[in-house]
């Protein structure tokens, strides 16, 4: 069955978020099912539909799909954003798993205990302004091209609006000395594909609303993560 | 120059030993450049070889490679190690981040502090979530390697799991006959053979001095 993907997950952003940016920036359609509940996640292992009993999972081609950045490879591999040789395959990887870095550091923040919540993050408002930011900023700057990678758009450069987006709801002036990335920035969210995500309606998924928190983690119980 | 790719670590397993692994797999010869100082570090820092100021560094076909990720995909392409079409890539990379996520529980073992650290949870993980999915996968189709009857990144990364799960709990795979032929008959490819051998480039499992090295090296001042 040809059809659309499918994406099993919570009714929030967590690790299928950057999927769901890769897809529409592809202009690829999908479907979603969301575990509201702990029996929902449950009856998705009893039904034998999760490899590692873990979602994100996602149904496309006729593969139940698990593994995040399994995904987004054959994603990216299928749609033509993922460079045209090794070479450039090699430096999507690189800035992407860098991305992902970051995003985790984000995604982890509200599980931090109250008392450590400030200092963690300072810690991602440093990492991104001295470790990652200035790699892609010097990246743009050095070759003058519209794109990170192989003067054409690719997983890369969706991967860093995304980090950057929501490093920016840590930090709204988090790019305040980072020129080159305003205007990436403001040329990559102009993509029609990508323009679309970013209006109210799509598949974007707010920020996790902390009050939502107890029931996310008892649904996945995270504590045993 | 002598063409080898050049490995930067601690001299340890780490994220790099599955670099190592897979290199040794291809049958590709490597030289190391083991960290053993904050200087040497910060030096590594300051001269721009490291893209986002961490390790692993692998210097490949004129790239200075980070991200292990990246490294480990990089080298299972260019090495025909990495499945013959998109779907069988997708097959692999599952598998290989399944066995990731394993070996990561047990990386970070030794830096967690000790009323931390949970064996049994890793061995849990272990005999429960990841070997009954290799198990069945070899089971159902009966053939020698994970994806598409060809030796591949899966089978290398599953064994170098397998060994180190073995490290903490010998008798982990009593209930997987599959993976225990598995395991034999991957170890006994020729260059797996010969990494598995004293005096490879294989290191031996973390003491108190790798992590003591570790975190001297990458302190701040």
């Amino acid at each position: 069955m040809a059809g659309k993907p499918k994406l099993y997950y919570f009714n929030g952003r967590g690790r299928m978020e950057t999927i769901r940016w890769l897809l529409a920036a592809a202009g690829v359609e999908f479907e979603e099912q969301f575990c509201e509940t702990r029996e929902d996640l449950l009856k998705l292992k009893q039904d034998g539909y999760l490899l590692f009993q873990q979602v994100p999972m996602v149904e496309i081609d006729g593969m139940k799909m698990v593994q995040t950045r399994a995904i987004l490879n054959y994603i990216a591999g299928k749609h033509n954003l993922y460079g045209k040789d090794l070479k450039e395959r090699a430096l999507i990887d690189m800035y992407v798993e860098a991305t992902m870095d970051l995003n985790e550091m984000i995604m982890h923040h509200p599980l931090q205990p109250p008392e450590a919540r400030a200092k963690h993050l300072a810690s991602i408002i440093e990492k991104a302004t001295t470790r990652y930011f200035p790699v892609y900023e010097k990246a743009l700057k050095d070759h003058g091209q519209d794109f990170l990678v192989g003067n054409r758009f690719s997983r890369a450069d969706v991967q860093l609006l995304e980090t950057i987006l929501i490093a920016e709801e840590c930090k709204p002036d988090i790019l305040s000395k980072f020129p080159v990335l305003q205007a990436f920035k403001a040329r990559i969210s102009n993509i029609p594909t990508i323009k679309k995500f970013l209006q109210p309606g799509s598949q974007k998924k707010p920020p996790l609303d902390p009050k939502l928190l107890p029931k996310v983690m008892s649904i996945f119980n995270i504590s045993n993560e | 120059m002598s063409g080898k790719p050049k490995l930067t670590y601690f001299n340890g397993r780490g994220r790099m030993e599955s670099v190592r692994w897979l290199l040794a797999a291809a049958g590709v010869e490597f030289e190391e450049e083991f960290l053993e100082t904050s200087e040497q570090y910060q030096k590594l820092i300051k001269d721009g070889a490291l893209l986002f100021d961490q390790v692993p560094l692998v210097e490949i076909d004129g790239m200075k490679m980070v991200q292990t990720r990246a490294i480990l995909s990089y080298i299972a392409a260019k090495c025909n190690l990495y499945g013959k079409d998109p779907k069988e890539r997708a097959f692999i990379d599952m598998y290989v981040e399944g066995t990731a996520d394993l070996m990561g529980m047990i990386i970070t073992f030794p830096f967690t502090p000790p009323q931390k650290r949970n064996l049994a949870l890793i061995i849990e993980r272990a005999t429960t979530r990841y070997f009954p999915v290799y198990e069945k996968v070899l089971k159902q189709h009966g053939q020698d390697f994970l994806v598409g009857n060809q030796f591949s990144w899966a089978d290398v990364q599953l064994l170098e799991a397998i060994l180190m799960v073995e490290e903490k709990e010998p008798t982990v795979l009593s209930n997987f006959p599959v993976l225990q032929a598995f395991k034999a008959r991957i170890s006994n490819i020729p260059t797996i053979k010969k990494f598995l051998q004293l005096g490879s480039q294989r290191k031996p499992p973390p003491n108190d001095q790798y992590v003591a090295t570790v975190i001297e090296v990458l302190k701040k001042d």
